[in-house]
């Protein structure tokens, strides 16, 4: 059920890939979504788009056909429209440039959405990722580590969240002399401790250092934190900026750690480039992905000019330059950037993920996010453009972040618990702000709106379907599941892949169609349940022996369902793309002719778990989300749209 | 779906009846079809000064000539050589690798194969059309041209004898001169004239259909690798000389009474089992892959062979074996 206040008839949605495929249908907008429904009787193959999602509109010039509209989606989506009237498609543009720029929280998406859950519910979901759980889990607090609250009312760095872990020998006036000492307040605090060997990982900020200023509650809080590590006699600072970047902000009264004032510190350079370079660099590639038709040589050429690989390969080096002091040499290491909330945020995740186990598996992979991004202040609003902002600020670090997870799950097929779904997903919905633990900037801000009391937890939600998600290869007694992750770092070059899962995600085309995670899924479960079913006839077998009664029934087993469906994807999976640059040498065929394998994508909720094994993150699994209760007075009854999705799923075909 | 080499039209635009004829009977009434030429417009034409040469359109009316330039001979081993030579440098940084990486053309040769392949499957699947299709000699692109689309086309091909079958016809039995062609492989550097991976091009598409779609071939990576390795060194006959005269006479060691062949080896039911693929499922229709660049990747099991670990991802495949065989 749907209220919209836009409805343009007529309007065509273009396929990237092939001109022949564009589809004729409406378009409405909603106060959340911009909704294409196709034309066509069996077939209501819908397109929905939240407004969170848009990340550019651009008007083209008119053609003989009509006005194009392409908007561009932070989930890498690419909707090209073109509407019949000039007037129209400037309505359009106007009402999504305003839609797409909110600039209130009210406006997003996250406060009407009404998944039905009870108060209790939605409790339950925001407690589902506990941080104190967590450290315990690390083993803290213990002889070295312990929890302070010297940050209760934000009142000594205002980014940072109320419960800072710490070491013991770190006194109150020492955390606050050296957050005095530290760009934004972010004062040197631990996150992540490695029980076997009491090395750890500590994040912070850079020094106020200029180019002699010294602080001695800072250089105390580096010797506490060494001191918290018996095991070793110095720690490494890790600067993660590009030494001439830190060298220069020496001028502005900032800089880097002075290995003469410091006790006991090997300090470290690993350039990994600024936000501006990475929001660049991912426009490039951007710009590769949407050429029509490109050769080899524009790809791979637009590829490495982009610098996008270059990038994710130093975040990655910078995670096994840690896992290794901490895993291999069991020495303490301090990162920092410029702010400590972006490259210092995927350095310490990085390393955390190589080092331990535990957040290579579903749950530890949001406890990672949750610590290390989320309670750490890492800017959310800014860099994914909640809200209207400043467009230097956006930048798309946690999806680098993401991507080198992705790229560690194609050298470890076997190491991780979840899929290339789970990830496409969480990238989807930190963008969507359908959920609100992607909000604001800072645990402060979040907590001054009342997020847990008016929003919901996305970790609920994905944690609920978390059978999506699963790697069928995992299995927690391999030994790719054990310890620490060793990726090569060199020759590696060729390791790192274009990742076009996301960034071509609605290109349905590109990809392989036939899913083996789905299959191999379904082989498991199938398995699983077939031995379940073992195990009890077993024991009633036994139960009937010891009765002396004999039943000579047999069960019946619906043993190829789940295996058939999975394969029968063979009839959807089969287009030609479009070979023949010469279209003129065949005779223009209507849509409808020859292409019956591929006209059945119809998104109903019977056929949506077993018909579709695409990529794309299936919105289908938000099961609650029929109601999509529009908040505006001036709502329209509309029809009963039928559908479940409130994401968009993009059924090209 | 024909094969041949190209006509020898010469110069002086000869004609030949019978040739004409035997195009003539392959199409009924009214019917159109395709020649697919793997040379490019101007190549073909250039062709006629050393007595070859095209179709002329108005000797073969009914047939429509396509030019799909296809790279053969000295150039695409170059492409190899310089693709080894890439990957097992430790010079290069990732800032060039992808530069590197497309000076090589070894991908883009991949695209164009796969494409022609998919252009054939399409003429015949959705055009309906009868397709000849031959380059210069009809010994090397365009058997990689005929191959390829059969296994695009036909189910049968895909399974590990099928497959085996397309082989023996469209390769070794139609006279692809291996000998000459797989003599040297990368390293060395001899220039041989007529050294040529073009059977490494081919097995390299059918490894971008195994991983577009990941079950519908009978057999596995590990014999695409087998068949890579025996084709330039054999304790096997299979692969031997350049032709079935060859084999069967010039040869002075009789092949087929002197030595074993591959075949026998691999389908023996211990060995079999190796090399087939625990996902497969048969998949009665056609196969389309997508040719986009995104699509394409370096067959790393191939190429970076011996030089990085694939410890992880055997792993991965034994877990997939694991999963599968205990259902």
């Amino acid at each position: 059920l749907c209220h919209f206040f836009v409805q343009v008839e007529n309007v065509r949605l273009l396929d990237r890939l092939s001109s022949r495929k564009s589809a004729l249908g409406t378009l409405y907008l909603t106060a959340t979504h911009v909704i294409f429904v196709e034309n066509g009787s069996e077939t209501r193959k819908e397109t929905w788009v939240l407004h969170s999602q848009i990340s550019s509109i651009e008007k083209q010039a008119t053609t003989a056909t009509g006005c194009p509209l392409l908007i561009r989606c932070k989930n890498f989506q690419v909707i090209q429209l073109v509407i019949p009237q000039e007037r129209d498609c400037h309505d359009i543009y106007i009402s999504l440039i305003r839609l797409a720029r909110p600039v209130k929280y009210e406006e997003l998406y996250c406060f009407s959405f009404n998944p039905k859950l009870d108060k209790e519910e939605r409790e339950q979901g925001w407690k589902l990722v506990d941080l104190n759980e967590e450290y315990n889990r690390m083993g803290i607090p213990n002889n070295y580590w312990q929890i302070s609250d010297v940050n209760r009312d934000y009142g000594v760095c205002d980014s940072y969240p109320t419960e800072v872990y710490v070491p013991k020998s770190a006194t109150a006036h020492i955390i606050v002399g050296s957050s005095k000492f530290r760009s934004r307040r972010r004062f040197p605090a631990l996150s992540y401790y490695c029980k076997d060997n009491n090395a750890s990982i500590c994040r912070s900020s850079q020094p106020l250092s200029g180019f002699s200023a010294r602080c001695l509650e800072d250089e105390q809080m580096l010797q506490a934190i060494r001191k918290a590590n018996p095991g070793s006699d110095f720690i490494y600072v890790v600067d993660t900026r590009p030494k001439l970047n830190a060298m220069a902000n020496r001028a502005a009264g900032k800089g880097y750690e002075n290995e003469d004032n410091y006790s006991n510190i090997k300090f470290q350079f690993i350039g990994i480039e600024n936000i501006h370079v990475m929001r660049n660099s991912l426009q490039k590639m951007l710009e590769v992905c949407e050429l029509k038709s490109p050769s080899m040589s524009d790809f791979l050429w637009g590829l490495e000019n982009s610098g996008w690989l270059k990038h994710i390969k130093a975040i990655m080096d910078a995670g096994i330059f840690i896992a290794k002091a901490v895993a291999e040499e069991g020495v303490s290491v301090l990162v920092h950037c410029s702010d400590g909330w972006d490259r210092t945020a995927q350095v310490c995740s990085v390393a955390s993920l190589l080092l331990d186990p535990y957040y290579r598996t579903m749950k530890g992979f949001m406890v990672l996010i949750e610590k290390d991004w989320v309670s750490f202040g890492h800017k959310f609003n800014h860099r994914y453009g909640n809200l209207d902002g400043d467009p230097k600020e956006i930048s798309p670090v946690i999806d680098q972040f993401i991507e080198c997870v992705w790229q560690l799950m194609e050298q470890f097929p076997c190491a991780f618990e979840f899929n290339e779904r789970f990830l496409i997903h969480i990238q989807h919905h930190i963008y969507s702000c359908q959920f609100g633990n992607f909000l604001c900037n800072s645990q402060k801000e979040r907590r001054e709106l009342k997020i847990q009391e008016r929003t919901y937890s996305f970790w609920a939600h994905l944690w609920k379907n978390r059978a999506d998600y699963l790697n069928p290869l995992y299995r927690s007694d391999h030994s790719q599941t054990q310890g620490t992750l060793h990726p090569e770092m060199a020759p590696c070059n060729f390791l790192y892949k274009f990742w076009s899962g996301m960034y071509n995600r609605f290109e349905k085309g590109l990809h392989p169609r036939q899913s083996v995670t789905d299959y191999l899924m379904a082989v498991k479960e199938e398995t699983q349940q077939l031995e379940e079913e073992l195990e009890v006839l077993k024991e009633r077998l036994a139960n009937l022996q010891k009765s002396q009664l004999y039943d000579n029934k047999t069960e019946q087993r619906d043993r190829g369902k789940q295996l058939g469906t999975s394969t029968s994807n063979n009839s959807l999976a089969n287009t030609p793309q479009e070979y023949s640059n010469d279209l003129k040498s065949f005779p223009s065929r209507s849509p409808s002719q020859g292409d019956e394998e591929d006209s059945a994508l119809i998104l109903t909720q019977d056929n949506l778990k077993s018909s579709d094994p695409d990529l794309s993150a299936n919105s289908d699994q938000e099961s609650g989300v029929e109601d999509l209760s529009c908040r505006s007075p001036s709502c329209l009854p509309s029809e009963d749209s039928g559908k479940d999705s409130d994401e968009a799923v993009f059924l090209a075909v | 779906m024909l094969r041949s080499s190209q006509p020898l039209t010469g110069p002086n635009r000869k004609r030949c009846r019978e040739d004409e004829l035997l195009l003539g009977t392959v199409l009924g009434e009214g019917q159109q079809g395709f020649i697919i030429d793997t040379r490019s417009a101007q190549a073909a034409k250039q062709a006629r000064m050393t007595g070859g040469g095209t179709e002329p359109k108005a000797s073969y009316p009914q047939w429509r000539r396509l030019h799909r330039p296809l790279e053969r001979g000295r150039p695409l081993q170059e492409s190899f050589t310089k693709l080894v030579e890439a990957c097992n440098d430790p010079a290069t940084s990732t800032e060039r690798w992808l530069s590197r990486l497309e000076s090589c053309r070894w991908l883009s040769h991949v695209k164009a194969a796969l494409s022609t392949a998919c252009l054939a499957a399409q003429c015949m699947d959705r055009e309906e059309a009868s397709v000849l299709v031959h380059g210069a000699e009809g010994t090397d692109t365009t058997l990689l041209v005929t191959a390829l689309a059969q296994v695009i086309l036909d189910p049968s091909c895909r399974t590990l004898l099928g497959f085996q079958g397309l082989l023996e016809r469209e390769w070794i039995e139609a006279g692809h001169p291996f000998h000459l062609r797989c003599a040297r492989s990368a390293y060395s550097h001899a220039r041989l004239k007529q050294e040529a991976p073009l059977f490494l091009l081919f097995l390299d598409c059918v490894w971008q259909l195994s991983r577009q779609f990941p079950f519908s071939l009978e057999f596995s990576e590990h014999l695409l690798l087998t068949l890579f390795d025996n084709a330039y060194a054999s304790a096997y006959g299979t692969f031997l000389c350049n032709n079935e005269k060859e084999r069967r006479v010039e040869c002075l060691c009789k092949v087929k009474e002197s030595t074993l062949s591959l075949w026998g080896w691999l389908n023996q039911p211990a060995e079999r089992k190796k090399y087939l693929n625990p996902l497969y499922s048969p998949n009665a229709l056609v196969i389309w892959p997508s040719v986009e660049p995104q699509s394409i990747q370096l067959w790393q099991g191939l190429f970076l062979r011996w030089i990085r670990s694939s410890q992880y991802l055997d792993e991965a495949w034994a877990e997939v074996q694991r999963l599968v065989e205990s259902s």
